[in-house]
Protein backbone atom coordinates (compact mmCIF):
# COMPACT_ATOMS: atom_id res chain seq x y z
CA UNK A 1 0.00 0.00 0.00
CA UNK A 2 1.11 3.40 -1.21
CA UNK A 3 0.14 6.45 -0.22
CA UNK A 4 0.30 9.88 -2.82
CA UNK A 5 0.58 12.59 -0.24
CA UNK A 6 -0.58 15.57 -1.85
CA UNK A 7 2.76 17.62 -0.65
CA UNK A 8 5.35 14.69 -0.87
CA UNK A 9 4.01 12.62 -3.90
CA UNK A 10 3.57 8.90 -3.23
CA UNK A 11 5.30 7.31 -0.44
CA UNK A 12 5.25 3.68 1.35
CA UNK A 13 2.81 3.46 3.77
CA UNK A 14 5.00 2.58 6.86
CA UNK A 15 5.82 6.86 6.91
CA UNK A 16 2.06 7.20 7.83
CA UNK A 17 0.29 6.96 11.11
CA UNK A 18 -3.51 6.14 11.30
CA UNK A 19 -6.04 7.66 12.98
CA UNK A 20 -9.02 6.15 11.79
CA UNK A 21 -12.68 7.31 10.22
CA UNK A 22 -12.80 10.62 9.03
CA UNK A 23 -16.35 10.70 9.15
CA UNK A 24 -17.25 11.39 13.23
CA UNK A 25 -17.52 14.52 14.52
CA UNK A 26 -16.52 15.24 17.87
CA UNK A 27 -20.27 16.33 19.55
CA UNK A 28 -20.12 20.10 21.13
CA UNK A 29 -20.44 20.53 24.63
CA UNK A 30 -22.74 23.23 25.15
CA UNK A 31 -25.07 21.77 27.21
CA UNK A 32 -22.76 19.71 28.78
CA UNK A 33 -20.73 22.44 30.66
CA UNK A 34 -23.90 23.77 31.71
CA UNK A 35 -24.84 21.15 33.22
CA UNK A 36 -28.47 20.62 31.09
CA UNK A 37 -28.93 18.25 29.06
CA UNK A 38 -26.13 16.00 29.88
CA UNK A 39 -27.65 12.58 29.17
CA UNK A 40 -28.13 13.00 25.56
CA UNK A 41 -24.65 14.88 25.21
CA UNK A 42 -23.60 11.95 26.61
CA UNK A 43 -24.99 9.12 24.97
CA UNK A 44 -23.48 11.52 21.35
CA UNK A 45 -19.98 11.29 22.79
CA UNK A 46 -20.59 7.60 23.78
CA UNK A 47 -21.32 6.62 20.27
CA UNK A 48 -18.45 9.38 18.95
CA UNK A 49 -15.85 7.66 20.73
CA UNK A 50 -16.41 4.32 21.46
CA UNK A 51 -19.16 2.66 18.53
CA UNK A 52 -17.43 2.24 14.88
CA UNK A 53 -19.41 1.90 11.52
CA UNK A 54 -16.22 -0.08 10.72
CA UNK A 55 -17.08 0.10 7.06
CA UNK A 56 -16.71 -2.50 4.71
CA UNK A 57 -15.85 -0.83 1.73
CA UNK A 58 -14.93 3.13 0.93
CA UNK A 59 -13.92 4.74 3.73
CA UNK A 60 -12.54 8.14 4.07
CA UNK A 61 -9.92 8.05 6.96
CA UNK A 62 -6.84 10.51 8.73
CA UNK A 63 -3.19 9.36 8.35
CA UNK A 64 -0.52 11.34 9.56
CA UNK A 65 2.31 11.81 7.00
CA UNK A 66 4.96 11.69 10.22
CA UNK A 67 7.53 10.33 8.10
CA UNK A 68 7.74 13.22 5.72
CA UNK A 69 5.74 16.32 6.02
CA UNK A 70 4.25 15.82 8.73
CA UNK A 71 0.31 16.79 7.56
CA UNK A 72 -2.72 15.30 8.50
CA UNK A 73 -4.68 14.01 5.43
CA UNK A 74 -7.86 12.46 4.68
CA UNK A 75 -7.26 9.38 2.19
CA UNK A 76 -10.49 7.84 0.78
CA UNK A 77 -9.08 4.07 0.95
CA UNK A 78 -11.18 0.90 0.13
CA UNK A 79 -10.72 -0.99 3.27
CA UNK A 80 -11.74 -4.96 1.29
CA UNK A 81 -8.93 -4.35 -1.26
CA UNK A 82 -6.85 -1.60 0.17
CA UNK A 83 -6.87 0.53 -2.68
CA UNK A 84 -7.11 4.40 -2.63
CA UNK A 85 -9.26 6.64 -4.85
CA UNK A 86 -8.32 10.05 -3.16
CA UNK A 87 -5.50 11.80 -0.80
CA UNK A 88 -6.04 15.22 0.69
CA UNK A 89 -4.52 17.61 2.82
CA UNK A 90 -7.05 17.45 6.17
CA UNK A 91 -6.34 21.38 6.94
CA UNK A 92 -10.17 23.08 7.79
CA UNK A 93 -11.92 19.65 8.40
CA UNK A 94 -12.40 17.63 11.63
CA UNK A 95 -12.57 19.30 15.02
CA UNK A 96 -11.43 22.88 12.83
CA UNK A 97 -15.00 22.32 10.67
CA UNK A 98 -16.71 21.83 14.20
CA UNK A 99 -15.32 25.31 15.18
CA UNK A 100 -16.56 26.94 11.90
CA UNK A 101 -19.79 25.66 11.85
CA UNK A 102 -20.01 26.94 15.42
CA UNK A 103 -19.31 30.09 14.77
CA UNK A 104 -21.23 30.42 12.06
CA UNK B 1 -16.12 -42.99 14.99
CA UNK B 2 -14.49 -43.48 18.19
CA UNK B 3 -10.65 -42.74 17.84
CA UNK B 4 -8.23 -45.23 19.42
CA UNK B 5 -4.66 -47.15 19.31
CA UNK B 6 -7.36 -49.77 18.02
CA UNK B 7 -8.95 -47.68 15.74
CA UNK B 8 -5.74 -46.91 14.49
CA UNK B 9 -4.55 -49.97 13.98
CA UNK B 10 -7.56 -51.41 12.66
CA UNK B 11 -7.00 -48.32 9.75
CA UNK B 12 -3.45 -49.19 9.24
CA UNK B 13 -4.20 -52.60 8.16
CA UNK B 14 -6.11 -51.97 5.28
CA UNK B 15 -3.92 -49.13 4.15
CA UNK B 16 -5.89 -46.13 5.69
CA UNK B 17 -8.61 -46.34 3.38
CA UNK B 18 -11.40 -46.90 5.63
CA UNK B 19 -11.68 -43.89 7.79
CA UNK B 20 -15.27 -42.69 7.88
CA UNK B 21 -15.71 -38.93 7.89
CA UNK B 22 -15.12 -37.11 10.75
CA UNK B 23 -18.60 -34.78 10.36
CA UNK B 24 -21.29 -35.24 8.40
CA UNK B 25 -22.41 -32.77 5.43
CA UNK B 26 -26.01 -32.04 6.25
CA UNK B 27 -28.63 -30.16 4.46
CA UNK B 28 -29.88 -27.10 6.27
CA UNK B 29 -33.23 -27.93 8.31
CA UNK B 30 -36.14 -25.46 8.72
CA UNK B 31 -35.71 -24.77 12.44
CA UNK B 32 -33.41 -25.28 15.27
CA UNK B 33 -33.14 -24.15 18.78
CA UNK B 34 -30.20 -22.25 18.45
CA UNK B 35 -28.20 -21.37 15.04
CA UNK B 36 -24.47 -20.18 15.52
CA UNK B 37 -22.97 -18.10 12.73
CA UNK B 38 -19.79 -18.56 12.02
CA UNK B 39 -17.94 -22.12 12.05
CA UNK B 40 -15.01 -21.14 13.52
CA UNK B 41 -13.10 -22.44 16.51
CA UNK B 42 -15.58 -20.49 18.83
CA UNK B 43 -18.66 -21.34 16.87
CA UNK B 44 -17.93 -25.09 16.64
CA UNK B 45 -16.21 -24.75 20.56
CA UNK B 46 -20.01 -23.19 21.31
CA UNK B 47 -22.33 -25.84 19.80
CA UNK B 48 -19.82 -28.77 21.71
CA UNK B 49 -20.65 -27.04 24.72
CA UNK B 50 -24.51 -26.64 23.78
CA UNK B 51 -24.90 -30.28 23.15
CA UNK B 52 -22.39 -31.66 25.76
CA UNK B 53 -23.30 -29.39 28.87
CA UNK B 54 -26.21 -27.72 28.32
CA UNK B 55 -28.35 -30.92 26.46
CA UNK B 56 -29.11 -29.03 23.28
CA UNK B 57 -28.47 -30.59 20.59
CA UNK B 58 -30.81 -29.24 17.93
CA UNK B 59 -28.28 -26.91 16.38
CA UNK B 60 -26.90 -25.89 13.40
CA UNK B 61 -23.31 -24.19 12.58
CA UNK B 62 -23.66 -22.31 9.85
CA UNK B 63 -19.66 -20.89 7.81
CA UNK B 64 -19.75 -18.99 4.55
CA UNK B 65 -16.56 -20.71 3.67
CA UNK B 66 -15.09 -24.59 5.29
CA UNK B 67 -14.96 -24.53 9.06
CA UNK B 68 -11.23 -23.22 10.29
CA UNK B 69 -11.22 -21.00 7.26
CA UNK B 70 -10.92 -18.15 8.98
CA UNK B 71 -8.59 -16.58 11.89
CA UNK B 72 -9.08 -20.29 13.92
CA UNK B 73 -6.63 -21.31 10.96
CA UNK B 74 -4.73 -18.08 10.96
CA UNK B 75 -3.58 -17.50 14.47
CA UNK B 76 -0.13 -18.36 15.59
CA UNK B 77 -1.11 -21.00 18.42
CA UNK B 78 -0.48 -19.97 21.23
CA UNK B 79 -2.53 -20.68 25.15
CA UNK B 80 -1.81 -19.18 28.00
CA UNK B 81 -3.41 -17.74 30.99
CA UNK B 82 -1.55 -14.84 31.92
CA UNK B 83 -3.92 -11.75 32.40
CA UNK B 84 -4.03 -9.56 35.04
CA UNK B 85 -7.29 -7.59 35.53
CA UNK B 86 -10.26 -8.77 36.81
CA UNK B 87 -12.65 -10.30 34.33
CA UNK B 88 -9.55 -11.75 32.01
CA UNK B 89 -7.89 -13.17 34.69
CA UNK B 90 -10.45 -16.19 35.97
CA UNK B 91 -11.81 -16.64 32.28
CA UNK B 92 -8.23 -17.27 30.26
CA UNK B 93 -7.76 -19.92 33.55
CA UNK B 94 -10.78 -20.96 32.74
CA UNK B 95 -10.48 -21.18 29.14
CA UNK B 96 -6.50 -23.08 29.91
CA UNK B 97 -8.39 -25.67 32.56
CA UNK B 98 -10.77 -26.52 29.66
CA UNK B 99 -7.07 -26.86 27.48
CA UNK B 100 -5.33 -29.61 29.45
CA UNK B 101 -8.80 -31.88 29.07
CA UNK B 102 -10.17 -31.05 25.50
CA UNK B 103 -8.26 -34.40 23.87
CA UNK B 104 -9.96 -36.38 26.27
CA UNK B 105 -13.35 -34.38 26.58
CA UNK B 106 -12.81 -34.58 22.60
CA UNK B 107 -11.56 -37.62 21.54
CA UNK B 108 -10.05 -35.61 19.30
CA UNK B 109 -5.52 -35.20 19.45
CA UNK B 110 -5.38 -31.20 19.21
CA UNK B 111 -1.62 -31.62 20.23
CA UNK B 112 -1.72 -29.24 23.00
CA UNK B 113 1.62 -29.00 24.18
CA UNK B 114 2.28 -27.65 27.82
CA UNK B 115 5.80 -26.11 27.04
CA UNK B 116 5.27 -22.80 28.89
CA UNK B 117 5.48 -19.08 27.91
CA UNK B 118 8.16 -16.37 29.13
CA UNK B 119 7.47 -12.67 28.36
CA UNK B 120 10.66 -11.23 28.93
CA UNK B 121 11.65 -8.50 30.73
CA UNK B 122 14.14 -5.54 29.66
CA UNK B 123 14.01 -2.63 32.83
CA UNK B 124 13.47 -2.92 36.28
CA UNK B 125 9.81 -0.65 35.66
CA UNK B 126 8.91 -3.78 33.11
CA UNK B 127 10.26 -6.14 36.07
CA UNK B 128 8.31 -4.74 38.80
CA UNK B 129 5.08 -4.71 36.21
CA UNK B 130 5.65 -8.19 35.23
CA UNK B 131 5.66 -9.24 39.09
CA UNK B 132 2.46 -7.35 39.87
CA UNK B 133 1.23 -9.49 37.00
CA UNK B 134 2.38 -12.87 38.57
CA UNK B 135 1.39 -12.03 41.65
CA UNK B 136 -2.33 -11.31 40.52
CA UNK B 137 -1.81 -14.87 38.60
CA UNK B 138 -0.76 -16.57 41.90
CA UNK B 139 -3.19 -15.35 44.00
CA UNK B 140 -5.84 -16.35 41.52
CA UNK B 141 -4.13 -20.19 41.23
CA UNK B 142 -2.41 -19.64 38.50
CA UNK B 143 1.14 -20.39 37.77
CA UNK B 144 3.40 -18.08 37.00
CA UNK B 145 7.25 -17.67 38.25
CA UNK B 146 9.34 -14.30 38.07
CA UNK B 147 13.01 -15.80 36.65
CA UNK B 148 15.81 -13.88 36.61
CA UNK B 149 18.10 -13.83 33.93
CA UNK B 150 20.47 -16.63 35.01
CA UNK B 151 17.56 -18.60 35.04
CA UNK B 152 16.49 -17.22 31.36
CA UNK B 153 19.96 -17.95 30.35
CA UNK B 154 19.68 -22.11 31.40
CA UNK B 155 16.81 -22.13 29.42
CA UNK B 156 17.19 -20.23 26.59
CA UNK B 157 21.01 -19.66 26.02
CA UNK B 158 20.80 -18.09 22.45
CA UNK B 159 18.43 -15.05 23.08
CA UNK B 160 20.94 -11.73 22.36
CA UNK B 161 21.22 -10.69 26.30
CA UNK B 162 23.95 -7.74 26.08
CA UNK B 163 22.07 -6.53 23.84
CA UNK B 164 23.02 -2.59 24.16
CA UNK B 165 19.03 -1.05 24.16
CA UNK B 166 16.99 -4.09 25.38
CA UNK B 167 19.31 -6.47 27.73
CA UNK B 168 17.42 -9.23 28.87
CA UNK B 169 17.02 -9.14 32.18
CA UNK B 170 14.73 -12.17 33.21
CA UNK B 171 11.05 -12.95 32.62
CA UNK B 172 7.46 -14.13 33.82
CA UNK B 173 7.18 -17.76 33.01
CA UNK B 174 4.02 -19.64 32.48
CA UNK B 175 4.93 -23.22 32.88
CA UNK B 176 1.17 -24.32 31.86
CA UNK B 177 0.96 -21.77 28.60
CA UNK B 178 2.17 -23.33 25.14
CA UNK B 179 0.51 -24.06 22.01
CA UNK B 180 -2.07 -26.01 20.51
CA UNK B 181 -2.89 -27.42 17.06
CA UNK B 182 -5.29 -24.79 15.75
CA UNK B 183 -6.53 -26.78 12.87
CA UNK B 184 -7.27 -29.91 15.22
CA UNK B 185 -9.45 -28.07 17.39
CA UNK B 186 -11.77 -26.57 14.70
CA UNK B 187 -11.47 -30.57 13.48
CA UNK B 188 -11.42 -32.04 17.39
CA UNK B 189 -15.10 -29.41 18.38
CA UNK B 190 -16.88 -30.23 14.79
CA UNK B 191 -15.97 -34.17 15.60
CA UNK B 192 -17.14 -34.43 19.04
CA UNK B 193 -20.48 -31.36 18.40
CA UNK B 194 -21.35 -33.59 15.01
CA UNK B 195 -21.68 -36.75 17.12
CA UNK B 196 -24.66 -34.88 19.34
CA UNK B 197 -26.45 -34.47 16.37
CA UNK B 198 -25.03 -30.37 15.66
CA UNK B 199 -25.33 -29.82 11.71
CA UNK B 200 -22.43 -28.02 10.54
CA UNK B 201 -23.82 -26.42 7.29
CA UNK B 202 -20.46 -24.79 5.04
CA UNK B 203 -21.01 -22.82 2.68
CA UNK B 204 -23.47 -21.45 3.49
CA UNK B 205 -23.46 -17.28 4.48
CA UNK B 206 -25.94 -15.65 6.01
CA UNK B 207 -27.21 -12.38 4.42
CA UNK B 208 -29.87 -10.98 7.09
CA UNK B 209 -32.38 -11.99 9.86
CA UNK B 210 -35.48 -12.71 9.91
CA UNK B 211 -38.16 -10.90 12.57
CA UNK B 212 -41.41 -11.31 14.21
CA UNK B 213 -43.54 -7.92 14.69
CA UNK B 214 -41.96 -7.83 17.92
CA UNK B 215 -38.65 -7.37 16.60
CA UNK B 216 -37.28 -11.19 17.65
CA UNK B 217 -34.98 -12.96 15.98
CA UNK B 218 -36.60 -15.86 14.60
CA UNK B 219 -33.72 -16.88 12.03
CA UNK B 220 -31.59 -15.86 9.73
CA UNK B 221 -31.52 -15.68 5.63
CA UNK B 222 -28.94 -17.64 4.41
CA UNK B 223 -27.23 -18.08 0.38
CA UNK B 224 -28.71 -21.30 1.54
CA UNK B 225 -32.46 -20.72 2.19
CA UNK B 226 -34.54 -19.40 5.22
CA UNK B 227 -33.41 -21.07 8.41
CA UNK B 228 -35.76 -20.27 11.71
CA UNK B 229 -33.82 -20.11 14.96
CA UNK B 230 -35.00 -19.88 18.60
CA UNK B 231 -32.00 -18.50 18.69
CA UNK B 232 -29.06 -17.09 17.06
CA UNK B 233 -25.72 -16.46 18.47
CA UNK B 234 -22.95 -14.80 16.41
CA UNK B 235 -19.29 -15.67 16.13
CA UNK B 236 -18.10 -13.89 13.53
CA UNK B 237 -14.85 -12.65 14.93
CA UNK B 238 -13.45 -9.85 12.49
CA UNK B 239 -16.41 -9.64 10.77
CA UNK B 240 -19.11 -8.64 13.36
CA UNK B 241 -19.73 -5.32 12.57
CA UNK B 242 -20.77 -6.45 9.35
CA UNK B 243 -23.26 -9.34 10.51
CA UNK B 244 -24.45 -7.05 13.46
CA UNK B 245 -25.10 -4.38 10.69
CA UNK B 246 -27.66 -6.59 8.91
CA UNK B 247 -29.38 -6.81 12.17
CA UNK B 248 -29.31 -2.76 12.66
CA UNK B 249 -26.42 -3.11 15.14
CA UNK B 250 -23.34 -0.28 15.68
CA UNK B 251 -20.91 -2.12 17.78
CA UNK B 252 -17.52 -1.13 19.47
CA UNK B 253 -15.13 -2.73 17.26
CA UNK B 254 -13.02 -1.81 14.16
CA UNK B 255 -11.63 -4.70 12.04
CA UNK B 256 -7.90 -4.40 11.68
CA UNK B 257 -5.55 -6.85 10.47
CA UNK B 258 -2.38 -8.90 11.81
CA UNK B 259 0.00 -10.63 10.43
CA UNK B 260 1.63 -13.85 11.11
CA UNK B 261 5.29 -15.34 9.35
CA UNK B 262 6.24 -19.01 9.58
CA UNK B 263 10.08 -19.98 8.80
CA UNK B 264 11.32 -22.45 7.32
CA UNK B 265 11.68 -26.17 8.85
CA UNK B 266 14.74 -26.26 11.64
CA UNK B 267 16.09 -28.07 14.01
CA UNK B 268 14.27 -28.53 17.73
CA UNK B 269 15.48 -24.88 18.73
CA UNK B 270 13.12 -23.12 21.01
CA UNK B 271 11.60 -24.75 24.06
CA UNK B 272 8.59 -22.89 24.59
CA UNK B 273 6.87 -19.53 23.61
CA UNK B 274 8.94 -16.78 23.91
CA UNK B 275 7.84 -13.00 23.87
CA UNK B 276 10.57 -9.97 23.21
CA UNK B 277 9.40 -7.61 25.99
CA UNK B 278 10.79 -4.56 24.27
CA UNK B 279 9.07 -4.60 21.00
CA UNK B 280 6.02 -6.47 19.90
CA UNK B 281 7.33 -10.06 19.03
CA UNK B 282 5.84 -13.57 19.90
CA UNK B 283 7.61 -17.10 18.90
CA UNK B 284 7.28 -20.48 19.03
CA UNK B 285 8.61 -23.68 16.94
CA UNK B 286 5.95 -25.71 15.49
CA UNK B 287 6.39 -29.74 15.83
CA UNK B 288 7.57 -29.18 12.18
CA UNK B 289 10.19 -27.21 12.82
CA UNK B 290 9.19 -24.02 11.62
CA UNK B 291 9.30 -20.14 14.03
CA UNK B 292 6.13 -19.09 14.34
CA UNK B 293 5.75 -15.73 14.92
CA UNK B 294 4.35 -12.51 14.88
CA UNK B 295 3.85 -9.18 16.35
CA UNK B 296 1.79 -5.90 15.82
CA UNK B 297 -1.40 -5.34 13.57
CA UNK B 298 -0.74 -3.46 10.60
CA UNK B 299 -3.00 -0.59 12.35
CA UNK B 300 -5.67 0.40 10.07
CA UNK B 301 -8.74 -0.94 9.35
CA UNK B 302 -8.65 -4.04 6.75
CA UNK B 303 -10.85 -6.59 6.15
CA UNK B 304 -8.77 -7.96 3.04
CA UNK B 305 -6.70 -10.61 4.80
CA UNK B 306 -3.41 -9.23 3.64
CA UNK B 307 -1.08 -6.53 5.33
CA UNK B 308 1.88 -4.91 4.32
CA UNK B 309 5.46 -4.81 4.15
CA UNK B 310 6.48 -2.10 7.28
CA UNK B 311 5.20 -4.46 9.38
CA UNK B 312 6.65 -6.93 8.33
CA UNK B 313 10.25 -5.38 8.62
CA UNK B 314 9.30 -4.33 12.24
CA UNK B 315 8.43 -7.82 13.36
CA UNK B 316 11.70 -9.47 11.67
CA UNK B 317 13.66 -6.45 13.74
CA UNK B 318 12.06 -7.53 16.83
CA UNK B 319 12.95 -10.92 16.29
CA UNK B 320 16.60 -9.68 15.52
CA UNK B 321 16.91 -8.26 18.34
CA UNK B 322 15.77 -11.15 19.89
CA UNK B 323 17.72 -13.83 18.29
CA UNK B 324 20.07 -12.80 15.99
CA UNK B 325 20.81 -16.02 14.80
CA UNK B 326 17.46 -16.39 12.94
CA UNK B 327 19.06 -13.98 10.57
CA UNK B 328 19.68 -16.53 8.24
CA UNK B 329 16.23 -18.09 8.79
CA UNK B 330 14.23 -17.97 5.29
CA UNK B 331 10.53 -17.11 5.69
CA UNK B 332 8.54 -20.04 4.50
CA UNK B 333 5.36 -17.74 4.18
CA UNK B 334 3.25 -14.95 5.77
CA UNK B 335 -0.30 -14.17 5.75
CA UNK B 336 -3.27 -12.10 7.42
CA UNK B 337 -6.52 -12.51 9.25
CA UNK B 338 -9.08 -10.13 10.18
CA UNK B 339 -9.24 -9.21 13.82
CA UNK B 340 -12.55 -7.87 15.84
CA UNK B 341 -10.53 -4.95 17.96
CA UNK B 342 -12.64 -4.21 20.71
CA UNK B 343 -12.24 -0.46 22.31
CA UNK B 344 -10.32 -1.79 25.46
CA UNK B 345 -8.77 -5.20 24.23
CA UNK B 346 -11.20 -7.30 25.82
CA UNK B 347 -14.45 -9.71 24.29
CA UNK B 348 -17.39 -9.02 24.55
CA UNK B 349 -19.98 -12.03 25.22
CA UNK B 350 -23.25 -10.46 25.83
CA UNK B 351 -27.20 -10.60 24.91
CA UNK B 352 -27.78 -7.84 22.53
CA UNK B 353 -30.55 -4.88 22.61
CA UNK B 354 -32.41 -7.34 19.95
CA UNK B 355 -34.74 -10.00 21.11
CA UNK B 356 -33.04 -13.48 20.45
CA UNK B 357 -29.50 -12.17 19.31
CA UNK B 358 -26.34 -13.44 20.93
CA UNK B 359 -22.82 -11.65 20.51
CA UNK B 360 -19.31 -13.28 20.88
CA UNK B 361 -17.30 -10.80 19.40
CA UNK B 362 -14.34 -8.22 20.08
CA UNK B 363 -11.09 -10.81 20.33
CA UNK B 364 -8.97 -8.46 19.43
CA UNK B 365 -5.74 -11.16 18.77
CA UNK B 366 -6.35 -13.33 21.96
CA UNK B 367 -9.13 -15.24 20.50
CA UNK B 368 -7.46 -18.54 19.71
CA UNK B 369 -6.14 -19.43 23.45
CA UNK B 370 -9.84 -18.41 24.25
CA UNK B 371 -11.64 -20.94 21.72
CA UNK B 372 -12.70 -23.21 24.62
CA UNK B 373 -13.36 -20.87 27.39
CA UNK B 374 -15.64 -18.41 24.98
CA UNK B 375 -17.33 -21.52 23.77
CA UNK B 376 -18.64 -22.68 27.17
CA UNK B 377 -19.56 -19.60 28.32
CA UNK B 378 -21.46 -18.82 25.33
CA UNK B 379 -23.05 -22.21 25.40
CA UNK B 380 -24.44 -20.84 28.81
CA UNK B 381 -25.63 -17.46 27.45
CA UNK B 382 -27.52 -19.09 24.83
CA UNK B 383 -28.48 -22.02 26.85
CA UNK B 384 -29.80 -19.92 29.88
CA UNK B 385 -29.95 -16.57 29.23
CA UNK B 386 -27.27 -15.58 32.48
CA UNK B 387 -23.93 -14.92 32.16
CA UNK B 388 -21.30 -17.71 33.22
CA UNK B 389 -19.44 -16.50 36.48
CA UNK B 390 -16.31 -15.69 34.21
CA UNK B 391 -17.52 -13.65 31.92
CA UNK B 392 -20.35 -11.79 33.60
CA UNK B 393 -17.86 -8.30 32.91
CA UNK B 394 -17.36 -9.45 29.14
CA UNK B 395 -20.82 -6.77 28.68
CA UNK B 396 -21.52 -5.38 25.54
CA UNK B 397 -22.27 -1.80 27.77
CA UNK B 398 -19.32 -1.13 29.35
CA UNK B 399 -17.85 1.48 27.46
CA UNK B 400 -21.31 3.11 28.50
CA UNK B 401 -20.65 2.32 32.12
CA UNK B 402 -17.51 3.23 31.95
CA UNK B 403 -16.35 -0.31 33.41
CA UNK B 404 -13.52 -1.13 30.71
CA UNK B 405 -11.36 -4.05 30.99
CA UNK B 406 -8.41 -2.04 29.43
CA UNK B 407 -5.08 -4.98 29.73
CA UNK B 408 -2.85 -2.68 28.17
CA UNK B 409 -4.18 0.60 28.85
CA UNK B 410 -4.68 2.61 25.45
CA UNK B 411 -8.20 3.93 25.37
CA UNK B 412 -10.65 3.88 22.73
CA UNK B 413 -7.47 3.14 19.88
CA UNK B 414 -8.28 -0.22 18.99
CA UNK B 415 -5.20 -0.21 16.97
CA UNK B 416 -3.18 0.10 19.47
CA UNK B 417 -4.23 -2.49 21.56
Amino acid sequence: MRIACPFCGERENGEFTYLGDAKPQRPAMVALDAGVGASGEQEAFYDYVYLRDNVAGEMSEYWYHGGGCRSWLVVQRNTMTHEISSVKAAAGTGAAAVKASARS
Amino acid sequence: MKYSIFSLARAALSGHRNWSRTWRDPQPKSHYDVVIIGGGGHGLATAYFLAHTYGIRNVAVLEKGWIGSGNAGRNTTIIRSNYMLPGNTGFYELSMKLWERMEQDLNYNTMVSQRGIVNLYHSDAQRDAFARRGNVMRINGIDAELLDQAQIRRMMPFLNFENARFPIQGGLWQPRGGTARHDAVVWGYAHAADKYGVDIIQNCEVTGFTHDQNGKITGVETSRGKIGAGKVGMAVAGSSSRVAAMAGLRLPIESHVLQAFVSEAIKPLLPGVVTFGAGHFYVSQSDKGGLVFGGDLDGYNSYAQRGNMPVMEDVCEGGMALMPMIGRVRLLRQWGGIMDMSMDGTPIIDRTPVDGLYLNAGWCYGGFKATPGSGLVFAQLLATDTPHEEAKRFRLDRFQRGAMIDEKGQGAQPNLH
